[in-house]
């Protein structure tokens, strides 16, 4: 039983390590496959390669992706903070209509905004810009964490709030002062959510960011190494590790908020 | 004087109603939570000027045609009947087999193929799991493909598929298939069932993540109790299990079927948009009909017929999500 969890999970392995060995070797060695290992020179030149590529380097594409994705995740953090514990406290008039149209809106494909989206950032001079894939991320993010920060915030005690609203304390620093100190895993399970989102996107980047030197990582790696006719697996292979590398890390150091903030909402309730 | 108006008049209010509401007011001044509408006013801003605006506007585009000189003209549902007569959408002569059989098959063969295999990988492996040394990595191990940015998991897909660099052509090579041992990326009917299969790989790790969660809170008892009734394995999972674990089951066969609806990058990343239209999918269609064919009308009803389709799922689970 072991023995088949465990081949099951080397199996799983598989691509990786192809990925791997092609990246730190040279293109001769791979020509009878990256797993034929008759002569083995490891090295690094593959990654430098790709870092410093004259035409598509991935270090400005790092740059980019994490100029992306830091505000992009700031950003819906703390907006969709304040509006789910809005829908989680607050009673007012068609507030379930709301909060459902809102979480609706959470399974609409990227290519349903994509034109109007084109359109407006024109219009706002902002095509092109950073800026317009920041915002564009920060509202599409929206929904899903107003979704998941409303039911974090329902399942808090609500006694700690009800005595600070008796000693004189208003909704912003009952929500600040007591509300956000509780929230901190929620709130890290959905930062790192929304930033692995964010550095994942490929659609909004292909969209709303034509110039090469503003590309992210995603746009980057479909593009480089690839000739006419070939294509260089090595530089391939490790632009292809260096783009999977920060949400792997992320994915790694924050596993246990990563896991719960992904079946959070889907085993609760 | 005021102050004394208002208290005679109210005099003949029932005082049921009107005493808490008076303390509320001495309390918390007339309009005692106008400031809450803060704590909403920022998401709504950014959700109507940027996702539901142009929501609407692409419902609306889909019903005209955009004219030369940014003019438009209502032609009400020919957008629609041009979509869907359209050979790229539904490729009626090439039904049932070869690709390309069009976009909207294309997707309902996505759904048909990866959503059972891996619903059931995931479900196995959890069950296997359950009872292994080290599960924790073999999970970590598995659930990488979700962790991997969808772009590199299609890079990855046609290195797995390429003749020369692939390990799939090799494999069959060396096990002597030869209808397999060849170039999947040029051959149409195996690069859709290529991308079908191997997104597999990228996707289980969910499956198996919620199922491995859900099986923990199952209570032991059921199965100890179960088990000094000498109730077989298999009729425990049938009726103690898989009963039990009917709503993740619904929640993951959705959030499958939406991931399955909106397929881009991985074909996008593994053919390079050049794979021809043998793998396309509905969101890559809309691309298309916009980006290359400047037909924002049609880009527009391909876009509204996917989001319909995904609401539609999206329907089944919504009350548990909202909750």
């Amino acid at each position: 039983m072991h023995l088949i969890a465990w081949s099951i999970a080397l199996a799983w392995l598989v691509p990786f390590l192809g990925v791997f060995s092609t990246a730190v070797r040279p293109v001769s060695e791979i020509t009878n496959g990256w797993w034929n290992f008759d002569r083995l020179n490891p090295s690094l030149n593959n990654f430098i390669a790709a870092f410093t590529n004259p035409v598509l380097p991935l270090s400005r594409a790092y740059a980019n992706s994490f100029l992306i994705a830091i505000p992009a995740t700031l950003i819906p953090i703390f907006v969709a903070t304040l509006a789910g514990y809005g829908f989680a406290r607050f009673r007012f008039p068609m507030r379930d209509y709301l909060f459902l149209s809102i979480v609706l809106l959470m399974s609409i494909p990227q290519q349903m905004i994509a034109i109007p989206v084109f359109k407006i950032m024109l219009d706002l001079n902002l095509y092109d810009n950073l800026l317009s894939i920041i915002l564009i991320h920060s509202a599409w993010g929206l929904p899903w964490i107003i979704l998941f920060m409303r039911n974090f915030t329902r399942a808090l005690p609500l006694e700690v709030e009800e005595a600070a609203r008796v000693d004189g304390a208003g909704d912003f620093k009952i929500f600040s002062k007591i509300v956000i100190p509780m929230a901190v895993p929620a709130l890290a399970s959905a930062a790192v959510l929304q930033f692995m989102w964010a550095w994942n996107d490929y659609f909004f980047a292909l969209i709303l960011l034509p110039t090469q030197a503003n590309w992210p990582v995603t746009r980057v790696v479909t593009s480089i190494g690839s000739g006419a006719l070939t294509t260089d697996w090595g530089i391939l292979s490790a632009a292809s590790i260096l783009t999977m590398l920060v949400p792997l890390v992320l994915y790694v150091v924050t596993q246990r908020y990563y896991i719960r903030g992904m079946i959070g909402w889907t085993i609760k309730g | 004087m005021g102050g004394y108006t208002l208290v005679t008049r109210i005099r003949h209010i029932p005082s049921k109603i009107l005493l808490p509401l008076l303390s509320r007011i001495s309390r918390h001044g007339l309009r005692p939570h106008a400031g809450r509408a803060l704590f909403f006013t920022p998401a709504l801003v950014l959700l109507v000027l940027l996702v539901i605006y142009p929501v609407l506007q692409t419902i609306f585009l889909g019903f005209y045609l955009e004219l030369p000189g940014g003019q438009r003209q209502f032609t009400g549902l020919d957008n629609y009947r041009a979509v869907l007569t359209d050979p790229a959408t539904i490729n009626v002569g090439n039904l049932p087999w070869p690709p390309p059989l069009g976009t909207l098959i294309h997707n309902a063969l996505w759904i048909v193929i990866h959503l059972p295999i891996s619903l059931f990988a995931g479900l196995w492996l959890a069950l296997l799991l359950q009872e292994t040394k080290g599960a924790s990595v073999v999970k970590s191990c598995i659930f990488l493909g979700m962790v991997t940015p969808m772009i590199v998991g299609g890079v990855i897909l046609r290195f797995l598929l390429e003749a020369g660099v692939g390990v799939v052509p090799s494999f069959f090579g060396v096990i002597g298939v030869r209808s397999l041992a060849v170039n999947w990326m040029v051959h149409r009917e195996l690069l859709l069932l290529g991308l079908i299969l191997g997104s597999v790989w990228l996707w289980t790790g969910f499956s198996l993540i919620v199922y491995s969660a859900g099986l923990t809170t199952i209570p032991k008892d059921y199965f100890e109790a179960a088990r000094v009734d000498g109730t077989p394995p298999g009729r425990m999972f049938f009726r103690i299990t898989f009963p039990l674990l009917k709503p993740l089951t619904l929640v993951i066969v959705v959030m499958t079927i939406l991931w399955e609806l909106k397929i881009f990058d991985i074909v996008v990343a593994a053919t390079n948009f050049g794979g021809g239209v043998g793998a396309d999918t509905l969101a890559l269609q809309v691309y298309r009909f916009f980006f290359y064919d400047s037909n924002a009308g049609k880009a527009a009803v391909v876009a509204s017929l996917l989001t319909l389709l995904t609401l539609i799922s999206t329907s089944l689970i919504l009350r548990r999500m909202a909750k």
